[in-house]
């Protein structure tokens, strides 16, 4: 191995070291807000809010202080890990697509949360019902790509745009009966993340990032060679049902900033920019996630300086990324070539 | 030991029959060249004979177990079709593809150093040590299959199955692939390969199963070659390709 190849091995080690230093702090943060009228833990929180106050004082910005940007941050932060961290399966499975039909499930998912949630006057449930909507239409997918023995774009389609459909219908039939702005969820924002969003998020994380430890080795046999993953007697449906439902999970947690139509970028743009510089499918993964925090990031900071949409500028964050490492491997290795 | 035995096996696609009444047995260090012409059930056959699809009709063993009941998913080295077109644009190492032979053995536990150790192993076999951290997708077509018989190798298969492994690879390459093929089984790797060069097939297998939906012939290589089960399976068409030296 060349001193070059093993400084950027480094760097890469640093960085997805740092990423999980930050993941974890976010989780932390997440936890104490969530149980801040527990006495011990209600210190912690008043400390957070001090830490914040100062941030902000330093950086003259109004965000560190207030507990609502907190949980938009954080969501966002764990967003950038598992969003990429999912999306490097898709995207070389050649299922890109399923993430942006995965969202307008979610869509119609939401829709029948705002109809739940106005019935019942449980504010908790519209992302639980979101996610448990999403993870049916993931199951509807896998059943749709195994009778017609294709992640197919017809199947696809028709999900896609059915769901979406079925969405609006519900808005529809429900409207004058939430005060939520249907909206937001469309082009995602800040705003949406509620704290038991942003709890919802953690949640997501933590359970994704196992599984996907737990089974790195089936998920990476089967996205490679799945005829030869079949033969050695490995569960394919089993693990394809798995990512696809992992998706739906991930989609349903990244929509809330993102939003549906742009909820499938997060899960494409950092892989794809990854793709263009890795040596191997792990750091294709390490470099995902650390273009995948880049842009969630860089995202931010611009959405809140100059008052953009957040969804909006966390993807064209990403493609700037990926823009700069397709020059960066057209100057660096004309070896690589994309198929 | 039987290795594989088939025993009336039917399949078909719908309407369209692609295999049918096929009975034939593999043995412990057979090679056994699996013919036909295109489109005449030799991949269908061998997905039957891996548990890849299930017959419509028939019984199919896998070293001495009912094909779905079939568990040592390790025991067996595959190489598709596809494999010979590349992983895409995928970034996998050599290294990694190799190693994801030790998969089947390790199920949810970590990889350990003998796992890693066998992986070298495989990767000196079949002489791509050198290209271990090159991506799969960079390979020539004959190494990118040197690749894939190291990861049957890492796997410590008992059977590998091939299926026209050298589409797409040149000559030279090939020779020197079905050498190592030929030095695999005389070290008692059960081998079955697909392949569309006859001239190949009656020069390194033992056995030969000539098939076009019906089995035209199962026997020793010389019996085959003495036959005429080459002309009656490929028709008046005759679109046989010889193998010249």
């Amino acid at each position: 191995m060349t001193a070059t190849g093993s400084l950027r091995r480094r760097l890469e080690h640093v960085g997805i070291a740092v990423t999980a230093v930050l993941a974890i702090a976010m989780i932390g943060l997440l936890t104490i807000d969530a149980f801040r009228s527990v006495p011990g833990i209600g210190v912690l929180y008043e400390q957070a809010r001090i830490a914040g106050w100062w941030a902000d004082h330093y950086l003259g910005t109004s965000v560190f202080y207030h507990p609502f940007m907190w949980r938009s941050i954080a969501t966002g932060i764990l967003i950038g890990v598992v969003a990429p961290l999912v999306g490097t399966y898709l995207v070389h499975r050649e299922m890109a697509l399923i993430g942006e039909t995965l969202a307008h499930t979610a869509f119609a998912g939401v829709a029948v949360g705002l109809l739940v949630s106005s019935i019942t006057g449980w504010n908790g449930s519209l992302m639980v019902v979101a996610l448990v909507v999403g993870v049916l239409g993931a199951l509807a997918v896998q059943w749709l790509a195994e009778r017609t023995d294709t992640y197919g774009d017809v199947p696809i389609a028709i999900m896609l745009t059915g769901s979406f459909a079925v969405g609006t219908l519900i808005i529809s039939y429900g409207r004058g009966m939430t005060g939520i702005n249907v909206q937001d969820f469309i082009f995602g924002s800040i705003s949406v993340v509620t704290p038991s969003g942003a709890r919802l998020m953690a949640v997501i994380t933590v359970v994704v990032v196992a599984v996907t430890v737990a089974t790195y080795k089936q998920l990476l046999f089967i996205t490679f060679d799945e005829q030869a993953a079949r033969v050695a007697r490995l569960n394919v449906t089993w693990y394809n049902t798995l990512l696809i439902v992992m998706t739906a999970v991930v989609v349903v947690g990244a929509m809330q900033i993102l939003g549906v139509i742009l909820v499938a970028a997060m899960l494409v743009v950092p892989v794809a920019a990854g793709t263009q510089l890795a040596q191997s499918f792990r750091e294709t993964i390490y470099l995902s996630i650390l273009f995948g925090q880049v842009a969630v990031i860089g995202g931010f900071v611009l959405s809140i300086s100059q008052s953009l949409p957040t969804g909006g500028s966390i993807v064209v964050v990403a493609i700037a990324c990926y823009l700069l490492a397709v020059f960066a491997s057209s100057r660096s290795s004309p070896a690589i070539s994309m198929h | 030991m039987t290795v594989v035995a088939l025993e009336d096996v039917t399949f078909a696609y719908g309407e369209q029959p692609a295999v049918k009444d096929v009975t034939l047995r593999v043995d412990e260090g057979d090679f056994l060249g699996l013919i036909g012409p295109n489109g005449s059930g030799k991949t269908t056959l061998l997905h039957l004979m891996l548990g890849l699809r299930t017959p419509d009709s028939g019984t199919i063993e896998l070293f001495g177990e009912p094909v779905s009941a079939f568990d040592d998913g390790e025991r067996i080295g595959y190489v598709s079709q596809q494999a010979t077109s590349g992983g895409g644009s995928m970034p996998v190492t050599v290294r990694e593809a190799v190693t994801m032979g030790r998969f089947a053995h390790a199920g949810h536990r970590r990889l350990t150093a003998d796992d890693h150790a066998i992986v070298d192993d495989a990767l000196e076999t079949v002489g791509i040590t050198d290209l271990a951290d090159r991506q799969v997708n960079q390979l020539s077509g004959g190494q990118r299959q040197r690749a894939y018989i190291a990861r049957a190798l890492a796997s410590e298969a008992d059977l590998l199955a091939l299926d026209e492994p050298t589409v797409g690879v040149d000559a030279e390459s090939r020779d020197a692939f079905y050498q190592l093929l030929e030095s695999l089984n005389d070290d008692g790797i059960t081998i079955i390969l697909i392949e569309h060069d006859i001239g190949v097939v009656t020069d390194r297998a033992n056995r030969i199963a000539c098939i076009n939906t019906e089995l035209y012939h199962h026997g020793d290589t010389e019996s085959f070659v003495e036959s005429d089960a080459l002309t009656e399976a490929y028709g008046a068409t005759g679109q046989v390709v010889h193998h010249h030296h």
